[in-house]
């Protein structure tokens, strides 16, 4: 007993208070969302409202149950934990129910089980205690074996198909981040990312134009000018008579023919170089076929991987493309409520928008929009801010631990709840595109509720009992 | 006890290491905060500067209302029309817009019952209070007409119309197939359906359901919070237009497809006609069949579900979907193929003594004169000629192998059509069954097996399977003297359109002009020719018809009939083949109805009243054993 009142002491309250603040308001906001004149209750077990409080008292449940575990289980378990959740995304493959097109449910009677939000805790244990085993994440190795714990979830779960739960396990880069991964990784996404978007809004041609300038830049801030305007000049020539050859002799179209003079172009120049006994200007060129090479391979795997409902809901995002009523219907609905909400909105199940059907799933990944729509800016403000403040607490937490498996733990809760957060508001506004996934402790739903409740808590358990580990 | 692992390196090397990488949690923080920028400038632009999103003052909401273009029509290859739209209209409730009405009249003129009333309210209830559902699906126009006289006295409900299919004749369900609510698993696929939609089926439904659909359009309305619509939202920016579905004009002859229909009455089996020099399907017959008026509407899942239990399984089309041994049909094959390879000449006789004998191994024969050549051996259906030709095309000394020269002859079978799906431009075709190489040697041991081994394909038996769209397609490729177009059952798609282009190309099938003819010949001494011919039956004095008959081993029970025909030997204009099942030899049955389509198809009449008696009054039952 002595002991656990010293760990109740040493919980991190404000946390808790957080939680338990954002789970009431996300019962309210479910509540108005599906606010039906025939049962006015809030505890009709009948309606999502009702069954959401049970799921509500089940997360108390389960925060006690993880309080009074002795916090070396977690650590000691971990890779079983991770083992067990594998077994369970692969049984929900053949034994799942599909349910809009994805096999992702367990059925329990009349209770549905999502075994992929228990697959985000069980990888973040997993990582932590992989992490806490090896000095940092710079090497190579580190980095080969950490990616392969999170890209094994994230297979099964592609299989199923639920690229809304795909995107999340992303977030465990962040905790690599912090322990060490090289920066180069980190400025090579964002660089992929940017490039995509680039290449989806202007096209291959001009972005592969802009990374060749870009590169005679470089060169140029590197290498000297006399050296550039030579290895430019070799460059140019040699591309210039591809790009003549291919267009009027093999009749090429433009895309191939910039691919095939850069090519050329890039043999002769690496001569030049080799001739020249040169290191840098290798690098650069390297750099820049390969980002090339990127750009055909992002327009190829938009138009023939992507499924054309998700190309869309990029072009939609990107505002490439209009389509209130068909894949834009969501976000066009969505912006109405939320948008029509304005400074202080229309007030508590005053709402219209979304209790007309108009704005679907609007209790589960459209809640923001009851939130928008009936407290308005404030109440947006209100709830970003309640995350800004989990975030930012998690964030200090992490970082007064003493040893690295609490610490990379506690960052990848932060980088799902982050990721979460982020993405799910986003797409109701439409700064992201419509990406299927809960708003943590808001959306209805249990699976996702006691997820994130078993994550944050066990974090919780570990900071409060951390002077048990030693540094 | 981790405290006792890790207590053995120093603790403060420890955290040295990792404080290198401590300054990073500044960056993160820092996403955190871009993060909650980025949110709330986006959140301040929509909901404080942007007064779009506010639609009005009012509370304004969207009502997108969908509008159902008609779906195309069908036309056969003369312009007569088959399958047409009528209208029907579905009855739509807004659950908090009814008020205390006269149920009584109401369920009168629906013809419901009360308590049918209060389950249909509460389903729509359960749906949504607010939004329109439909209260019942599919009134006729008769109770659509008195129910509108009447309408204002219910507030709440509305009518919207669709369309269900209909048609002329009741003839053709198998080619034409049916239209049916789409399911659930497409919804999720397809973005273009949503629940409730109609989608094609099966037959031509199905595969031109794109072009027959048309293109849904969409009405976005204002409506204020009484779901009153208050006008068009952006003034009709975001509405599109319905397009109406693409007419079809099929390559039925839908005369000569009901007189199939007729003649099979009875009997169960299928008929494939063809014209030869386009690939254009003249009747594509599959009995027993069922009036395509069945699977219309409301009745569509009561109908269904019997169509589906009843024994003789009339949804069945098998035309397309039955792979029957094609029998002494195949033994042309064999002939043509032997020509090509210059192992048999038209001159080149066989003897045969009630049979072919080698060895212990005895194919059986019917007595005629022997020896023959291959004229008679065709008009005669001679096994033993076919076994010896069939073993000459295996044991060609021009291939290193008796399995190379296999591997030759299953070449140009696929030439043709066989072992594979032709690619009609109907769903479910059947691919059937050519036997490969690497089967006999699964089965008998790598290259251990011999001419001997698999000598009854020389007389069609075995393990070859071939739908009766393949057979048809055979006698259009001897029709045409080695060429074939892949048969299709639409020839304009659209008012002045044309077929898929994959339909206008011809294929070559590798056997020379020249070595049709003494086929062709024998084939045509089996109609025409004197004592010993196979298919007199068949014969017609106006036009010179040349078939060939054949008899599917049925291993359920009794035989199938077939016949394969073209007529006019010169210039053909029709080749079929006619499939009557456990109806035993092929001249019995098969022959005369190829005959009397035939007839009705190139003289617009039947002079040959008494066989079209014999042959309506003809009751095969199906076997028994089957």
């Amino acid at each position: 007993m002595q002991k656990n009142s010293n760990i109740l002491g040493r919980l991190d309250w404000v946390t808790v208070m957080l939680w338990l603040v954002m789970m009431v308001m996300g019962w309210l906001n479910i509540y108005a969302a599906v606010y039906n004149e025939q049962h006015t209750s809030i505890f009709d077990l009948s309606q999502r409202y009702g069954k959401q409080l049970l799921f509500i008292i089940a997360a108390l449940v389960l925060a006690v149950l993880v309080m009074v575990t002795d916090n070396k289980f977690w650590f000691f378990f971990a890779w079983f934990i991770y083992g067990f959740s594998l077994l369970l995304l692969l049984l929900v493959l053949i034994i799942g129910k599909e349910i809009n097109g994805a096999r992702a449910w367990f059925e329990l009677g009349s209770f549905s089980l999502q075994p992929s939000e228990f697959g985000k805790f069980a990888t973040g244990l997993a990582l932590a205690s992989f992490l806490n085993s090896q000095r940092d994440a710079s090497g190579f190795r580190v980095m080969a074996s950490a990616t392969a714990i999170i890209i094994a979830p994230v297979l099964l779960i592609a299989l199923q198909p639920d690229m809304g739960s795909v995107i999340t396990y992303f977030a465990f880069f962040i905790v690599l981040y912090r322990e060490g991964m090289s920066i180069y990784v980190f400025i090579s996404a964002v660089l992929a990312v940017v490039l995509f978007l680039l290449t989806l809004i202007l096209g291959v041609v001009p972005v592969a134009t802009g990374l060749i300038v870009l590169a005679i830049i470089v060169l140029a801030a590197t290498s000297g000018t006399s050296l550039t305007f030579r290895a430019a000049g070799v460059m140019a020539a040699t591309g210039g008579v591809a790009f003549i050859v291919g267009r009027y002799l093999l009749d090429l179209d433009t895309a191939g023919i910039i691919l095939a003079a850069v090519v050329m172009a890039g043999v002769v120049y690496l001569w030049f170089i080799y001739r020249m006994k040169l290191n840098m200007p290798a690098v650069i060129y390297a750099f820049l076929i390969s980002g090339i090479l990127y750009l055909f391979t992002v327009d190829y795997a938009f138009h023939n991987i992507l499924q054309p409902h998700q190309e869309t809901r990029i072009n939609i995002m990107l505002g490439l493309e209009a389509d209130p009523y068909g894949e834009g219907y969501n976000l066009n609905q969505s912006l109405i409520s939320i948008g029509s909400g304005g400074f202080s909105g229309k007030g508590y199940l005053n709402g219209t928008q979304t209790k007309f059907k108009f704005v679907p799933a609007q209790s589960t990944d459209f809640i923001f929009c009851t939130v928008g729509e009936e407290w308005g800016f404030v109440g947006s403000v209100v709830v970003t801010g309640l995350f800004v403040w989990l975030l930012l607490r998690l964030l200090m937490m992490a970082e007064r631990q003493r040893t690295t498996f609490i610490r990379a733990y506690g960052y990848g809760v932060f980088g799902l709840f982050l990721v979460h957060f982020f993405v799910n508001i986003g797409m109701t506004i439409g700064v992201m595109p419509v990406i299927g996934i809960p708003l943590p402790f808001f959306s209805y739903g249990g699976s996702s509720l006691w997820g994130f409740t078993l994550l944050l808590f066990v974090f919780l358990r570990l900071d409060a009992g951390r002077s048990e580990y030693l540094g | 006890m981790l405290s006792s692992s890790t207590s053995s390196d120093p603790a403060d090397e420890e955290t040295v290491m990792k404080d290198r990488y401590a300054n990073r949690k500044y960056f993160i923080m820092a996403l955190v905060v871009i993060a909650a920028i980025i949110l709330i400038t986006r959140l301040f632009y929509i909901q404080i500067i942007d007064k779009t999103y506010r639609v009005s003052a009012a509370n304004n909401a969207l009502r997108p209302v969908t509008q159902y273009p008609a779906r195309g029509l069908i036309y056969d290859r003369n312009g007569e029309l088959i399958v047409y739209n009528q209208a029907a209209y579905d009855l739509l409730v807004i659950p908090v817009q009814t008020s205390a009405f006269d149920t009584a009249r109401f369920n009168q003129i629906l013809g419901i019952t009360d308590e049918d009333f209060r389950s249909r309210m509460r389903t729509a209830m359960s749906y949504s209070r607010r939004a329109p559902s439909v209260f019942m699906k599919m009134i006729s126009s008769e109770t659509y007409a008195l129910l509108q006289e009447e309408l204002y006295r219910f507030p709440g409900f509305y009518v919207q119309s669709r369309t269900l299919r209909k048609y002329t004749r009741p003839v053709a369900s198998h080619l034409l197939g049916y239209v049916g609510e789409v399911d659930n698993k497409l919804i999720t696929r397809d973005r273009y359906y949503r629940s409730g939609d109609y989608i094609g089926i099966s037959g031509i439904e199905k595969s031109y359901e794109e072009q027959l659909r048309g293109r849904k359009g969409v009405t976005i309305f204002l409506v204020d919070v009484h779901n009153n619509i208050k006008g068009s939202y952006a003034d009709g920016r975001y509405d599109t237009v319905a397009v109406p579905g693409a007419n079809l004009k099929s390559t039925i002859d839908l005369n000569l497809q009901e007189f199939g229909e007729k003649l099979m009455h009875n009997k169960t089996g299928s008929i494939v006609a063809i014209e030869p020099a386009t690939g254009e399907i003249l009747a594509l017959v599959s009995s027993p069949s069922y009036d395509p008026g069945l699977l219309v509407g409301r009745v569509r899942s009561e109908n269904f579900s019997m169509l589906q239990a009843d024994t003789i399984k009339p949804l069945f089309d098998r035309a397309l979907m039955a792979s029957y041994p094609p029998g002494s049909t195949f033994k042309i094959m064999n002939g043509l193929i032997g020509l090509q390879e210059g192992v048999i000449a038209p001159s080149s006789l066989f003897s045969c003594s009630m049979g072919y004998h080698a060895g212990s191994l005895t194919v059986g024969c019917h007595s005629h004169r022997s020896p023959l050549n291959l004229i008679e051996a065709v008009s005669q259906s001679c096994n033993s000629w076919f076994c010896n030709a069939f073993r000459n095309i295996l044991e060609n000394k021009e291939y290193g192998s008796l399995q190379d020269a296999f591997d030759q002859w299953r070449e140009y079978l696929v030439a043709f059509g066989f072992g594979n799906k032709l690619g009609i431009d109907l769903p479910n075709e059947l691919a059937g069954n050519i036997p490969t190489r690497s089967y006999y040697d699964r089965y008998y041991g790598k290259d251990r097996w011999k001419a001997l081994t698999v000598i009854s394909l020389a007389i069609g038996q075995g393990e070859i399977g071939a739908t009766p769209l393949q057979m048809a397609n055979m006698a259009a490729v001897i029709a045409n003297r080695g060429s074939f177009f892949i048969p299709h059952v639409v020839k304009q798609i659209g008012n002045d359109g044309s077929p898929s282009p994959l339909y206008l190309q011809k294929y070559i099938t590798g056997i020379s002009p020249e070595n049709f003819e003494p086929v062709i010949e024998g084939m045509e001494g089996a109609v025409n020719g004197g004592p010993g011919s196979t298919a007199r039956g068949a014969r017609l004095d106006s036009i010179i018809i040349c078939g060939k008959t054949g008899t599917a081993q049925n291993p359920h029970g009794k035989d199938h009939s077939i016949f394969v025909a073209f007529a006019p030997k010169d210039n053909p204009q029709i080749a079929i083949a006619v499939y009557v099942e456990n109806a035993g030899f092929g001249s019995t049955f098969a022959a005369p109805i190829a005959s009397l389509l035939i007839e009705e198809y190139l003289t617009g009449e039947i002079k040959r009243k008494y066989l079209e008696d014999y042959v309506l009054k003809m009751v095969i039952k199906p076997d028994a054993k089957e």
